[in-house]
C-alpha cells in the first residue's frame, strides 16, 4: 500500500454505521480529488449477519455496479493496490459507528476536575456512563467493586492527579478497578485507559495490567490544575475504540487488515476534519459540525484554541430510540411536529422504531414524526454539547450558541430530508444559531470519511471539499431580538451581480427567503429594527458579500431562544407556514 | 439486496443454545434426548463481595499482614471465622462478616465472595442435546413450528397452547381467565391493562402469547414470572396473519414460549416453539433471503405496518415514496388485496 497519495492513487472509503455501510470512491478526475460516486447496503453488525465486513463487501459490489469497475476479486475480497487493468484501488480507509454502546465506567479524582475530563473523553466515542467513582464517592471499596461489576464495563478511563501531584489517593481508586477486573471472566474484563498523573505509570501497570483485557496511557488531560488537554487522550482512545469493536464485532479485523489500520470512529474523524477545517479558515467565529444518525448524534466544534468533540449514543435514531424518554418528555418530541399525532403514537413509534433502525419513513405521518424526533435528539445534543464550548467563544449573548460559519450538516436523519428546506428548517429548529452563518448539508456524508483519508493525505480532503461534492442550502440570518409577534426587526437588500435588487422585511415569528441560487454571489446590506443583533452589535446593521445555496438567503426572525407558542393549534400552524416557506409542504 | 427472515414457519430443525450467565456444571451430555423441564446445568453465582483490610485492621504493614492471613483463595469460611490474627499481649483479630469463599488475597487484603445462590438452568426446549459447551450449557435441536416474536420478557416455559383470541385484532381482558386455563399457554391478542397480566399471573398461566404490547405495560410485564411474548409490536396492532393461522392451528398441542431478551447483536429472539413429531430432521429455515418476486413479506413500518403480503416486483433504481423519500423499493401486493410500494428495509420475509 503506498504510503502517499500524492500521486493521485485512488482512496475507498467504507463507513460501517449502525443501519447502513456506504462505500464511496475518491479518485484524481482532471488533476484534482474528487468524490466519485458510492453504494451503499444494511450493515451486517447484527444477527443473523454478525460480521461487518459482509455489509461492506455488498456496499462495495453496489459500488462497482454503479462504476462500472471491478474492486472486489472472485473471494470478495478487496483488490489493493489498483491493478494496470484499472481494477481496485490504492488504498482504504474505515470509519465505525455501529455497534452496542461502549459500556464505560469512568473514574477521577475531583468530581469537577479530572472526573469531569473523563466524562469528556468518554463522551468523545461512542460510550455510555454506567458507573463514576471519585474522592467523593462515599462508599466503601467492596460497594464499588460490586459497582463496577454490575456495570459490565467494556472500558475504564481513569484520570485525576496532576503531573508528580497526588499519587496515594489515585493508587486507592485502582484498588477497586483492579479487583473488579480481576473478579470478571477473562473475556469480558474492560479495556483501560489512564490518562492522569504521569508519574503513576509505574503503580498503575502493577494494579491493572494483569487484571484488564489490555492496559493504556496517554499524556495527563489535566497536568495541571489550570490546564486540559483531551487530545491525546481522545486519539489513544480512538485505538482502543476499534480494538473493543474487534473484540466485540467479527469483520473489523478483516476491514483493519485491509486498510492498514486506516480505522477509526466516525465522530472521531469528523472531529479531526472539524479541527482541521477551524485551523485553515480561522476566524472570529467556530465551525460547527452536526451528524445525526442511527448511532449516535455527534457534535464537533472549532475554535480558534479549541476543538470539542460529543458523541451521543443515547439521542442516535436506532436501538437507543427509547431511551430517549429518559432524557426528553413526549410532548418536548411533539412540540416540532406539523400534524396532530397523539403521545401514544409516538410512543408506540419510538419502541418499534428501536427494533428497525434501519427503517425508513414511507409515509408523510410517520415522517413527521421521525422529524420531531431528529429536532428534539439534535436539540437536546446540542443542550449538552454546549456546556464544552470553549467560554471564551464569540457570542451574541451568554445563554445562546456561539457564533458559527459555517455550520456542517450530515448524517442519516439530515441526509435523508427529502427537500433541503426541510433539512435546514430542522437545523434551525435544533440548532438555534445566530448571528450569520452558511448552512451546508453533507448529503453524501462525506466528511467522516474525508477526515479518516487527511490520514494518508492531506490534499484530498481539501480538494474534494473545495469541488462542490457539499450541498450549500444558503446564508442563514438569525438576529437575536426581543420583540411581538408580527413585530417588524429588520430590513434587508440583496443586490446580485447583475446589478438588480431584492428586498426583504423580516418580521418577528416569521421566516423569509430572498432567492441567490448556487454559484452566485451578492451583497446583502442589512438594517436591524428593535435593537436586533445579527452578530454586529445590538441595533446595528451591516453590509457583506454572501454566497448562494439551494435556498438562498434565509431570514430566521423566530426569536433565540425559540420560543414555540404553547397553544398546539397555533404552533402546528405556524410551523406548517415556515416548512412553507422553506420549500416544504 | 439481502432481506432479513421473521421465521414463521410450520415445521422447521430448530437449534438453540441454552448456556448459564457463569461456569458452572452441566449435566447432560451429548445425544442425550431431554425434556423441557429438565435441570441441564447448574452454577453458583456471588452477588455481593466484601473487602477485608486485614493491615489496617491490624495497623501493621500489608507485607506483614499477608504472613498473617489464615486463609487462602477457594477457601469456603463462615461468618465469625478467623480470618488474620496480630502480635502481641493483646492481639487484634480479623473475622469473616459472613459467609462466603475467599476470591482473592494480597496486599494485606482479603476479598470474599458472600450471597451466592445457586442457579439453575433448565432445557426450555425439548429435543437432543447435539453440542456441550463445556462449564456453559448446551446447544439442543428439536424440530416443529416455529414463530418469531419482536419483544419477550426474559422468561421460559412451555404447556398446552389454548386460544382465546378469536381473531387477529383480539383484546385479552382479566374476565376471560378462568381455572381451566390454569397450566396453558395463551394465545391471547393485546393487553391494554396491568390487571390482566395478574389475573393471568394468579391463575397462573406458563405464558402469553401476545400481538403487540403497550409500552406503558412493559415495567409490570417484565416483573411477571411466566413469559410474554409479543409478536408484532408495540401499542395496538394485530398479530399479523401468518402467526395467528399457526398458533390457532396448534392448539391443545405443547408449546414452548422462550420470551428471551430481543439482542440484534447475538440474535436471540423471543419464540415460540411448537415440537412435533418426526420421522427425518427436516431442514434449517434460512436467516437471510434475497428480495425477490413471490416472497411472503411483513411491513415494518406504515404503510400497512404489521401486514403481511407477497412481493410482486422490484423496482428497479430509486422509488419516490410517499414521504418524499426515495429508497430501492418493492411492490407488495397485501393479503387484503391492496397493493403498495414500500421500501425494501421496511420488509422482511416470513417463512
Amino acid at each position: 500500500m503506498p504510503s502517499s497519495l500524492v500521486d493521485g492513487n485512488s482512496l475507498l472509503a467504507l463507513d460501517i454505521g449502525a443501519a447502513n455501510t456506504r462505500a464511496v470512491l475518491f479518485d484524481v478526475v482532471e488533476g484534482e480529488y474528487r468524490f466519485v460516486a458510492s453504494g451503499s447496503a444494511p450493515s451486517t453488525v447484527d444477527a443473523p449477519y454478525k460480521d461487518a465486513s459482509e455489509g461492506a463487501r455488498n456496499a462495495i459490489e453496489i459500488l462497482q455496479t454503479i462504476l462500472g469497475k471491478t474492486l472486489l476479486d472472485g473471494t470478495r475480497n478487496l483488490i489493493t493496490p489498483s491493478q494496470p487493468n484499472s481494477m481496485g484501488v490504492d488504498a482504504l480507509v474505515v470509519t465505525l459507528s455501529a455497534g452496542p454502546t461502549i459500556r464505560t465506567v469512568i473514574v477521577g479524582l475531583l468530581k469537577d476536575v479530572s472526573l469531569e475530563s473523563a466524562r469528556q473523553l468518554a463522551e468523545s466515542m461512542y460510550a455510555r456512563i454506567v458507573e463514576k467513582i471519585d474522592m467523593s464517592d462515599h462508599r466503601k471499596p467492596d460497594q464499588q467493586i460490586d459497582g463496577i461489576l454490575r456495570a459490565k464495563p467494556d472500558l475504564v478511563i481513569i484520570a485525576g492527579g496532576t503531573d508528580g501531584g497526588a499519587s496515594r489517593s489515585i493508587q486507592k481508586m485502582l484498588e477497586p478497578v483492579g479487583l473488579a477486573s480481576f473478579l470478571m471472566p477473562e473475556d469480558k474484563r474492560p479495556f483501560v485507559l489512564f490518562a492522569g498523573n504521569e508519574k503513576m505509570g509505574d503503580k498503575v501497570k502493577e494494579s491493572l495490567e494483569a487484571h484488564t483485557a489490555s492496559l493504556h496511557f496517554s499524556p495527563n488531560v489535566r497536568p495541571s490544575l489550570e490546564t486540559e488537554d483531551l487530545d491525546p487522550a481522545q486519539s489513544q482512545l480512538a485505538n482502543i475504540y476499534v480494538d473493543i469493536r474487534k473484540r466485540q464485532i467479527q469483520g473489523v479485523e478483516t476491514l483493519n487488515i485491509w486498510s492498514g489500520g486506516h480505522i477509526m470512529p466516525t465522530g472521531y474523524a469528523t472531529g479531526r476534519m472539524v479541527r482541521f477545517l477551524a485551523k485553515v479558515y480561522a476566524s472570529n467565529k467556530g465551525i460547527l459540525s452536526v451528524d445525526l444518525g442511527a448511532s449516535a448524534a455527534v457534535i464537533s466544534a472549532g475554535f480558534k484554541d479549541k476543538a470539542t468533540l460529543n458523541i451521543y449514543p443515547q439521542f442516535g435514531l436506532g436501538e437507543n430510540l427509547t431511551g430517549l424518554l429518559n432524557h426528553t418528555s413526549l410532548d418536548d418530541i411533539l412540540r416540532w411536529s406539523a400534524l396532530d399525532i397523539s403521545t401514544g403514537v409516538l410512543r408506540d413509534y419510538l419502541h418499534q422504531k428501536s427494533l428497525y433502525p434501519s427503517a425508513i419513513a414511507a409515509t408523510k405521518e410517520d415522517l413527521a414524526i421521525a422529524q420531531s424526533i431528529a429536532r428534539q435528539a439534535l436539540y437536546l445534543a446540542m443542550q449538552s454539547a454546549r456546556r464544552d464550548f470553549p467560554k471564551n467563544a464569540a457570542r451574541i449573548k451568554p445563554n445562546l450558541v456561539p457564533l458559527f460559519e459555517p455550520i456542517l450538516a450530515g448524517g442519516g436523519a439530515l441526509s435523508d430530508a427529502s427537500r433541503p428546506g426541510q433539512g435546514l428548517l430542522l437545523l434551525l429548529d435544533a440548532i438555534q444559531p445566530v448571528g450569520v452563518t452558511t448552512v451546508i448539508l453533507d448529503q453524501n456524508n462525506l466528511l467522516p470519511l474525508l477526515g479518516a483519508a487527511a490520514a494518508q493525505n492531506n490534499i484530498l480532503p481539501v480538494q474534494v471539499l473545495e469541488s462542490g461534492a457539499f450541498l450549500s442550502v444558503g446564508t442563514v440570518v438569525s438576529p437575536v431580538v426581543s420583540a411581538a409577534y408580527g413585530t417588524p426587526i429588520l430590513r434587508a437588500k440583496l443586490s446580485y451581480a447583475n446589478g438588480s435588487e431584492a428586498r426583504a422585511d423580516l418580521k418577528y415569528g416569521s421566516i423569509e427567503i430572498l432567492p441567490l441560487t448556487t454559484g452566485e454571489t451578492g451583497t446583502l446590506e442589512i438594517q436591524t429594527l428593535r435593537n436586533a443583533d445579527v452578530g454586529f452589535g445590538p441595533g446595528r446593521g451591516g453590509k457583506f458579500p454572501v454566497s448562494g445555496g439551494a435556498l438562498g438567503v434565509v431570514f430566521d426572525g423566530r426569536g433565540r431562544p425559540l420560543d414555540l407558542p404553547g397553544d398546539a393549534v397555533r404552533r402546528r400552524e405556524l410551523i406548517k407556514k415556515w416548512s412553507w416557506t422553506l420549500g416544504g409542504e | 439486496m439481502q432481506a432479513p427472515v421473521n421465521h414463521i414457519t410450520g415445521f422447521t430443525a430448530i437449534v438453540r443454545e441454552r448456556v448459564l450467565p457463569v461456569d458452572g456444571t452441566v449435566f447432560v451430555r451429548l445425544n442425550q434426548k431431554i425434556n423441557s423441564s429438565e435441570v441441564i446445568a447448574e452454577a453458583k453465582m456471588a452477588r455481593e463481595h466484601v473487602l477485608l483490610d486485614v493491615a489496617r485492621a491490624l495497623r501493621m504493614h500489608p507485607d506483614r499482614a499477608n504472613r498473617l492471613i489464615k486463609c487462602k483463595i477457594d477457601d469456603r469460611i463462615q461468618a465469625g471465622a478467623e480470618i488474620a490474627v496480630g502480635k502481641g499481649l493483646f492481639p487484634r483479630e480479623v473475622l469473616a462478616p459472613r459467609d462466603g469463599r475467599v476470591v482473592a488475597v494480597g496486599g494485606g487484603q482479603v476479598l470474599m465472595e458472600v450471597n451466592e445462590t445457586k442457579i439453575e438452568l433448565r432445557a426450555g426446549i425439548p429435543g437432543m442435546v447435539v453440542e456441550v459447551i463445556e462449564n456453559r450449557g448446551v446447544l439442543i435441536q428439536t424440530a416443529g413450528a416455529l414463530i418469531q416474536g419482536v419483544w419477550g420478557n426474559g422468561r421460559i416455559d412451555s404447556g398446552p397452547l389454548m386460544n382465546l383470541a378469536e381473531k387477529t385484532d383480539s383484546v385479552l381482558t382479566s374476565s376471560a381467565l378462568d381455572v381451566s386455563l390454569r397450566g396453558a399457554v395463551l394465545l391471547a391478542g393485546m393487553v391494554k391493562d396491568a390487571e390482566t397480566l395478574k389475573a393471568a399471573a394468579e391463575l397462573p398461566v406458563r405464558g402469553l402469547i401476545l400481538s403487540s404490547i403497550y409500552p406503558s405495560l412493559i415495567p409490570q410485564a417484565r416483573e411477571m414470572r411466566y413469559p410474554i411474548i409479543a409478536t408484532d409490536g408495540f401499542g395496538p396492532m394485530s398479530m399479523n396473519s401468518a402467526a395467528y393461522k399457526l398458533l390457532s392451528t396448534n392448539i391443545k398441542r405443547e408449546a414452548v414460549i422462550n420470551a428471551e431478551i430481543y439482542n440484534r447483536y447475538t440474535g436471540a429472539r423471543p419464540e415460540v416453539i411448537i415440537p412435533l413429531p418426526i420421522s427425518s430432521d427436516p431442514p434449517t429455515a434460512n436467516e437471510v433471503e434475497t428480495f425477490a418476486a413471490g416472497l411472503q413479506v411483513r411491513m415494518r413500518r406504515p404503510p400497512a405496518i404489521g401486514m403481511i403480503g407477497s412481493i410482486v416486483s422490484i423496482k428497479p433504481g430509486s422509488t419516490l415514496l410517499p414521504s418524499g423519500l426515495r429508497a430501492p423499493a418493492a411492490e407488495v401486493k397485501l393479503e387484503n388485496g391492496e397493493t403498495v410500494v414500500a421500501p425494501l428495509v421496511n420488509l422482511e420475509v416470513v417463512g
